[in-house]
């Protein structure tokens, strides 16, 4: 980049007053220290995340199986999601990088281009953020968290498919997976059941609603009486391997009352420990806040580009200051993306 | 009104400019980090769903190389798409030198912390999951 910056200065000169040493203007400069600060942040997330994972001795969820879904295809694609999305943010940050050099020649239409495109790349993100963030918070079929380790005679490959049998060793706090619509037969039992404690406890002394609710009931299947038929020990790896059987009581006993978990939110979470799903939101949340705000900014600038106020300007210095915002939210996805979903 | 970024430092903001010839190259080396950090990322997520999770030095080795493609990553961001590589040279050191004091020492805090935490665990105890 040419410019100040790039210039043969003498010390004296440069430090002799009247002039920024480092030749930068106020505004890039604020904008530079304020990113440090923010990295800082994010650097303390990520390291108060690598710390509780350490701290946890229960099996922590593993990226690639937790992180497996795409929309309109369904499971069975390890982290290419994710990977779409790092793509989609890396792109937005090119064409703002083309937008910050379009303003430095001047080009009022380049700017107007490349900025535009930033801003669709945004909405992108944030949609596909959406998205995972919805997913990941109705998970799959339920699963609960065995209290001892335990050693079973598990099969391999899906209960369609069975493979040969092994003997498998399961952690204490392990999470055993239900099969999908066993999970679902399981939940709606649940709600049922809670909804008419509720009931009961409200009507308990009147006795013509406790006959309708008596009939009612004949309706409902005990979630009590539930049992699955298939247990899936892995459920993020299709097809590893599950449990049938005497295998099965011998897990389903094993489980304590109330660890039954569906999906993923601040208080319960089926992937395994609880601040797994406590630091995703945290801080994807935070991450996904400064996206959607620098959307926002992107947008103002871009309606002041259209508007012609740095044309008169003479200078598209506020292209640069805004992509500078726009590029850390990037660089920010890129360790989320190491530290969260691959390490 | 008065802006100061216009008023104290116009000279730099207008300095900025470069010429057509200037921008052919420099979208040139956009594309070629473009097409890097694409690479590096393409990389990590076949690594990361190739190589199995499991107590071996060969996933230990993998840790280790994410975080050195995350740095590198980083690196190519700041450098080329923020233009730090392009400031003056005691520009780049007061943002760079003041981050990576206070992050190795948070490092430092983190891992000290979390070492203690574990050891200080009494593992005859039946365990509790932490904070539920």
């Amino acid at each position: 980049m040419a410019g100040e910056a790039g210039k043969e200065i003498s010390k004296e000169e440069l430090w002799g007053g009247g002039r920024s040493p480092s030749s930068v203007s106020y505004g890039k400069m604020m904008m530079w220290y304020f990113l440090v600060s923010d990295a800082l942040t994010f650097g303390g997330l990520l390291i108060a995340y690598g710390v509780s994972r350490h701290e946890v001795i229960f099996p922590w969820p593993v990226g690639e199986q937790v992180f497996e879904g795409m929309p309109f295809l369904g499971g069975g694609y390890p982290l290419l999601y994710v990977a779409l999305m790092t793509f989609i943010l890396i792109i937005s940050s090119v064409t703002m990088v083309l937008a910050v050099e379009a303003g430095h020649r001047n080009s009022k239409s380049g700017v107007i281009k490349w900025l535009g495109y930033t801003v669709v790349g945004g909405f992108f993100f944030l949609g596909s953020q959406a998205w995972e963030w919805s997913h990941f918070i109705h998970g799959s079929g339920g699963a609960f968290q065995i209290e001892e380790g335990l050693t079973v005679n598990a099969t391999l490959g899906t209960p369609e498919k069975p493979g040969e049998s092994i003997q498998m060793t399961l952690d204490q706090g392990s999470m055993v997976y239900f099969t999908s619509d066993f999970g679902h037969e399981l939940e709606h039992a649940m709600e049922a059941s809670h909804a008419e404690e509720d009931a009961h406890s409200h009507d308990a002394h009147a006795h013509d609603a406790h006959g309708a609710a008596e009939t009612e009931e004949a309706h409902h299947v005990n979630a009590a009486d539930l049992k699955p038929e298939t247990l899936i020990l892995n459920k993020y790896l299709p097809g590893k391997a599950f449990v049938t059987g005497s295998e099965l009581d011998k897990i389903w006993h094993e489980k304590g009352e109330g660890t039954v978990r569906f999906g993923a939110n601040l208080s319960t979470n089926e992937y395994g420990p609880q601040q797994y799903a406590d630091f995703f939101f945290f801080v994807t949340g935070f991450h996904g806040f400064h996206v959607f705000s620098g959307v926002l900014i992107n947008l103002i600038v871009f309606i002041m580009v259209v508007k012609g106020v740095f044309a008169r300007r003479g200078h598209y210095e506020m292209v640069e200051k805004i992509g500078l915002y726009w590029h850390f939210v990037d660089l920010v996805w890129v360790f989320v993306f190491t530290f969260f979903y691959l390490v | 009104m008065e802006r100061d970024d216009l008023i104290v430092n116009d000279q730099y903001s207008l300095d900025a400019h470069h010429s057509e010839e200037a921008g052919v190259k420099i979208r040139k080396k956009v594309v070629f980090v473009t097409l890097l950090l694409t690479a590096i990322t393409v990389i990590e997520v076949f690594m990361g769903v190739l190589i199995k999770r499991a107590d071996t030095a060969m996933w230990e080795a993998t840790k280790w190389t994410f975080i050195v493609l995350t740095l590198v990553k980083a690196g190519y961001i700041v450098m080329s798409f923020m233009h730090l590589g392009d400031e003056r040279k005691n520009f780049r050191n007061v943002i760079l030198i003041p981050y990576a004091i206070f992050i190795l020492y948070l490092i430092f805090i983190g891992l000290t912390e979390g070492i203690a935490t574990l050891d200080a665990r009494d593992f005859s105890e039946p365990l509790e999951q932490v904070a539920e």
